[in-house]
């Protein structure tokens, strides 16, 4: 029973990380009927923004002497949190602005190449030895480096189950920004008229939407979420590199499809789904494969239900 | 008459082409250059990369981002078939016949088990929209990866290393030669114009009939199989089979090269293996910079000129080449269209 609940415990912790990167799968989904292949690095570009941000607002480790206040701490986490995520929101604009916008109305495969192109410039492209030196090393170049501690880390022992702080504050900020962004779908007018593009964009346009508008604030929200997701995932998991976006993308991907791909509480309970299923298999036999976990998830879903748990699946019309 | 044509017109290519590349070998093992042995086995393997991967992405309009997936599996079951076979000689010949032998039969089997995980794979992703088998293959290729790092018996992290020296320019070439001829008969069959219809237009191509699905698994096991090929080829060149040669760094080249030539045009991909492969050895020294302008030549390629260089043309189409085979053709055609 206690592993049971230490796996609990993890799965959620991990669960949150993948369903707040699955909303920007599905959100894009929803509006553009694009995989956006790059949104797996931006959740790279979002760690390492949190992890340049601490470095140049000086967030000082609990064990420094003498060791920060309670409100330092919480005042610069919140600058690299919220910091990270307006990074990566313009950083969402910009890609969807300069590579994607252009080639909307070509076909399905430019758009997915162009995805695909975009991903890879920021992979390499960060793993390019350092060109700027101060007042930060960019590129980081592709060795691994570590996420500064942003608040100390409080264990707790329940039962026989561990957790730490680092887990209830995570799931609390994750959770409070799937609330938000529930209601920013659901009950403003901004999410009306997200809806209604990712409804029928052509038939909004006609009725005075700005869809350009809503398509850019669309990729501006997924990539903020992710960044958060980033630094969230990064305070308990602190090493970070180039490449770990890809990963954790593709594991984000499957859970919003196994929610129903286009489907915004289908990706948070895809999200949950998946990290307590790997926390779940893994733990209970050998974890080395871990990674094929997720994929196996995948494979049963386009097997047995492709539209998801959530989804309705549609034929498509010409 | 038709048929025997018909017959000639697979074999032609390898009647000129495997007296060249007897040739080319025996020279090459005479002026004892291996390090351009080396740089052509690796023009042909991305040759037969380039070619099969455009089976798919070109022709068929699905995007697969996995074939060093499957060229990781068909390095992996030749080589293990290789150094299994090691110690055995087939006594009646003589021992390098019998050697070339064991390396068809590894071939071969390198090819089957690369179709297999084709099936593997692609049955459930090809059965919706061409962006799932993207990410599907992609997760295919790193999945992969990481069984045979977790593997003892595929040797983990270091791979299988000691493969004898098997890989020649005779079999790089008749294999790219056979990977071309394929995609050139291919394209000319019935199965060829079910895969050019579902590239232009699914709905419509189901609508007529066409089982999308089955085609488009088809298309991928065949691009599959070619790849697995190219993987046991260039394992046993470098003699050596690692984890570190397929990852989906090495599915990006390959995707790279068939969208600069132009995806569906063989010409393209033949033209653009060779070039991309020739001009990355003489650049050696930005090996830094290579995945970024990759990266950035894909984006910019798709904002200019998503066709790439040669869009679907061929060489063969051009008038030089359909003087008189053309007209032959199609009466060729007519008659065979008439027969009952």
């Amino acid at each position: 029973m206690t592993e049971f609940l230490q796996h609990l415990v993890n799965g959620l912790s991990v669960g949150t990380i993948y369903a707040l990167v699955a909303l920007g799968y599905t959100m894009v989904y929803g509006v553009l009927k694009l995989i956006n292949f790059a949104h797996g690095d931006v959740y790279m570009v979002g760690a390492f923004a949190g992890y340049y941000l601490s470095e140049l607002v000086g967030v000082r480790p609990p064990w420094a002497d003498p060791p920060p206040g309670a409100g330092e701490v919480f005042v610069k986490a919140t600058i690299v949190t919220m910091g990270a995520m307006i990074i990566c929101g313009l950083l969402g604009y910009v890609i969807e602005r300069f590579a994607y916008r252009p080639l909307r109305h070509r076909a399905r495969l430019t758009a997915l190449i162009t995805a695909i192109g975009v991903s890879f410039l920021l992979e390499f492209g960060f793993q390019l030895s350092p060109l700027v030196h101060t007042p930060i090393e960019f590129p980081p170049g592709p060795s691994p480096r570590v996420f500064p501690a942003l608040l100390e880390r409080v264990g707790y022992e329940w039962a026989g189950v561990s957790l730490s702080n680092y887990d209830i504050i995570g799931l609390l900020v994750a959770l409070g920004l799937m609330l938000g962004l529930q209601f920013i779908v659901y009950r403003t007018r901004f999410g009306t008229a997200m809806r209604a593009v990712s409804f029928d964009s052509e038939v909004a346009g006609l009725m005075g939407i700005p869809v350009n508008r809503i398509i850019s604030w669309t990729f501006i929200l997924g990539s903020a979420l992710a960044a958060a997701a980033a630094v969230i995932s990064a305070v308990s998991r602190p090493r970070i590199e180039p490449l770990f976006g890809l990963m954790a993308g593709l594991k984000a991907f499957v859970a919003a499809v196994l929610g129903g791909i286009g489907s915004v509480p289908g990706a948070m309970v895809g999200g949950l789904v998946l990290g307590l299923a790997e926390e779940y298999v893994a733990g209970y036999t050998d974890s080395s494969y871990r990674d094929a976990i997720a994929f196996t998830v995948l494979i049963l879903v386009l097997l047995i239900r492709p539209a998801g748990l959530f989804g309705r699946f549609t034929v498509e019309k010409v | 008459m038709a048929p025997l044509r018909q017959l000639l017109r697979s074999f032609l290519p390898f009647l000129v082409g495997v007296p060249v590349l007897l040739s080319a070998q025996w020279a090459m093992e005479y002026s004892g250059s291996q390090a351009y042995t080396l740089l052509l086995v690796t023009v042909g393997v991305n040759v037969i990369l380039a070619v099969s991967l455009n089976v798919v992405n070109g022709a068929t309009g699905q995007f697969s981002l996995g074939h060093a997936g499957f060229m990781a599996v068909g390095a992996y079951t030749a080589a293990k078939i290789t150094l299994g076979l090691a110690g055995f000689k087939l006594s009646f010949l003589p021992a390098a016949v019998s050697d070339q032998l064991f390396f068809a039969l590894a071939l071969a089997a390198a090819m089957a088990a690369a179709g297999l995980a084709g099936v593997l794979v692609g049955l459930p992703s090809l059965r919706l929209r061409g962006d799932y088998l993207a990410i599907v293959t992609l997760g295919f290729g790193e999945i992969i990866r990481s069984v045979i790092e977790n593997m003892k018996s595929l040797g983990q992290a270091t791979g299988l290393s000691g493969l004898p020296l098997r890989t020649n320019l005779v079999w790089v070439g008749v294999s790219a030669l056979a990977t071309v001829v394929m995609a050139r008969r291919l394209s000319v069959s019935t199965q060829g114009r079910a895969l050019f219809a579902i590239r232009e237009d699914e709905v419509a191509a189901e609508a007529m009939g066409v089982d999308t699905t089955g085609y488009k698994v088809r298309a991928f096991v065949i691009s599959a199989a070619y790849a697995g090929l190219g993987g046991a080829l260039i394992a046993h060149a470098i003699l050596l089979a690692t984890p570190r040669m397929f990852t989906f760094v090495r599915s990006i080249e390959v995707v790279v090269m068939i969208v600069l030539g132009g995806l569906g045009s063989i010409t393209g991909s033949v033209v653009s293996a060779v070039v991309l492969t020739l001009g990355l050895e003489a650049l050696r020294e930005f090996q830094a910079y290579r995945m970024v302008v990759y990266a950035a030549l894909l984006i910019v390629l798709m904002l200019l000129r998503p066709q790439g260089i040669f869009g679907t043309h061929e060489l063969w189409d051009l008038p030089f080449f359909k003087r008189r085979g053309a007209r032959k053709d199609a009466g060729g055609a007519a008659r065979a269209g008439g027969a009952p």
